[in-house]
């Protein structure tokens, strides 16, 4: 989804031709490949997973109310500043119950949801019983805490209805896992979550749900450059997940900010609201 | 006879396993064991082999507990039970940590049967020489279970069961005076069971209840001895009313 070279272009010199006292011999000895031209390789190190790490240009949500779960996401893609898609499923759909989003490097997420996917219908298979969301949630946990510190780039949230009612978990690829009731994960976040904390209440219903995932996300997609394309809103609810919409961002912005004369500047006009 | 009991388990061309019979052949020379599943209860009963007068009976304990809601009585090698125990207590907290749920009474048989399965057709193992009664709670729907397993890895569910020495009169006991029982009526049917193929006695049976809130519970002696004796009035009443009938009607 994203994948940002920049900081890969490196100042220093490049092995063994600078002369450096201390790397001259060692270069002439083993010439088996080559590491990275720097005298601080931890440093190096650290920043190299540091720019692979945080989930860039992207929004997604998610929030637990009185009929179940609202799951909310933008659709784009981007590659530093090219934007590569606008068309990209950010919310997976991992069995009928349960949704995973999408956040971080899109490959990472795409495959261990789909292994989430398999996991969970083999524990269905042999307990003749729905996983829990908060055991789903913690079998991936476990895989991506195996994998720390490898290079995977996973930010994403469990949604899902079980036994329990329903359930809500951040998990991360650092092996994080947090049991929430409203979270938001991406580059998008800080301006979703403005919108989500202030509009939030626990007994809204369906509709009222949707719309404030939806505004949310559409509030993201404005201000963060990464994030856009379309809003798509589901809901989990006991009786599995239903997609409740799709909707162009930028029509999206003529709901939310109307036209209406030609001498007031919209923008300005809702703030106040 | 051909060299088909050697080193692992190999078939032989009459497709058995010898090997596993033997361990079916060990199980049945274990001591009896019983499992009753009543409404709101399981009982599980064991014989108890006399002790020698200096040891010390409480240190031989037959019904253990594998969870809060799980226990577990083997018939067969007593040794090989401790390290099927000890692999089956520990894959219920290794699944409490990664479901945060606790086991089901089934799966964890399955396990074990699992187990017990593998070491019929892995290289340099024997089979376990046990058959396992396995009682519990299921923690979801809060219904009672039991099942059973042998050296060959199968398993089934029961309303009630035996296993070990004299199985098959237990057993015939058990299809013959099996009711849906409650409480200390399911108890009683244990014992009774039991009393078949075992001397009268509180020192010689070990019983354990579970029940949904209490968990497993280990019957003192004396409480024993208590529905031992309860049990033979009963039965001096029964048989002194088919000798000689009432003569009131």
């Amino acid at each position: 989804m994203k994948f940002d070279t920049s900081g890969l272009e490196s100042t220093a010199s490049v092995f063994g031709t600078a002369g450096g006292d201390l790397v001259d011999g060692f270069a002439a000895a083993a010439t088996a490949f080559e590491l990275p031209a720097t005298k601080d390789f931890d440093g190096f190190q650290k920043e190299a997973v540091q720019m692979v790490k945080p989930a860039k240009g992207t929004t997604t949500l998610a929030f637990i109310f009185k009929e179940g779960v609202i799951v909310a996401a933008d659709s784009r893609a981007s590659m530093g500043g090219y934007i590569s898609s606008q068309s990209v499923k950010k919310i997976i759909e991992i069995n009928p119950y349960m949704l995973g989003t999408m956040a971080g490097g899109a490959a990472d997420c795409q495959f261990w949801h789909r292994n989430l996917g398999i996991k969970c219908r083999l524990h269905e298979l042999a307990n003749k019983r729905r996983i829990s969301v908060t055991g789903a949630s913690k079998l991936l946990a476990n895989i991506l805490f195996s994998y720390r510190g490898m290079g995977l780039s996973v930010g994403t949230m469990i949604a899902g209805w079980d036994e329990t009612g329903p359930g809500l978990y951040y998990v991360d690829s650092e092996g994080g896992r947090l049991k929430g009731t409203r979270f938001s994960v991406g580059s998008g976040s800080p301006y979703a979550y403005g919108v989500l904390d202030s509009g939030y209440r626990f007994d809204m219903s369906i509709e009222e749900a949707a719309e404030l995932g939806r505004r949310a996300i559409y509030h993201a997609t404005f201000r963060d450059g990464a994030s856009g394309g379309v809003a798509s809103v589901y809901y989990v609810g006991p009786n599995g997940w239903t997609k409740l919409s799709g909707d162009d961002v930028s029509e999206l912005h003529y709901k939310y900010y109307p036209v209406v004369s030609a001498e007031t500047s919209e923008p300005d006009q809702m703030v106040e609201a | 006879m051909a060299r088909y009991d050697r080193a692992i388990t190999v078939f032989s061309p009459d497709g058995h396993l010898f090997q596993v019979e033997y361990a079916l052949e060990a199980v049945r020379k274990g001591n009896a064991a019983v499992g009753v599943r009543g409404t709101d209860i399981v009982v599980l009963g064991v014989e108890k082999k006399s002790t020698a007068k200096l040891q010390d009976s409480r240190s031989v304990k037959k019904i253990v507990s594998l969870d809060d809601h799980v226990a577990l009585v083997c018939a067969g090698l007593k040794a090989d039970a401790r390290v099927l125990v000890n692999k089956a207590r520990i894959e219920c907290q290794s699944y409490r940590l990664t479901v945060e749920d606790p086991v089901t009474v089934e799966y964890i048989t399955r396990y074990i049967a699992g187990l017990q399965q593998k070491y019929t057709q892995s290289g340099g193992v024997r089979p376990f020489g046990l058959s396992t009664l396995i009682v519990g709670f299921d923690p979801h729907l809060g219904v009672p279970a039991l099942y059973q397993t042998d050296p060959s890895g199968a398993f089934s569910a029961w309303k009630a069961n035996a296993t070990g020495r004299n199985s098959n009169s237990m057993r015939e006991f058990l299809e013959k005076n099996y009711k849906e029982t409650s409480g200390q009526e399911t108890v009683k049917l244990a014992i009774r069971a039991l009393l078949e193929v075992v001397e009268s006695g509180g020192k010689n049976i070990e019983i354990a209840v579970m029940t949904k809130d209490q968990g497993l519970r280990q019957l003192e002696e004396a409480e024993i001895d208590a529905i031992v004796a309860e049990i033979e009035a009963e039965k001096a009443a029964a048989e002194a009313a088919k000798k000689g009938p009432p003569k009131d009607t």
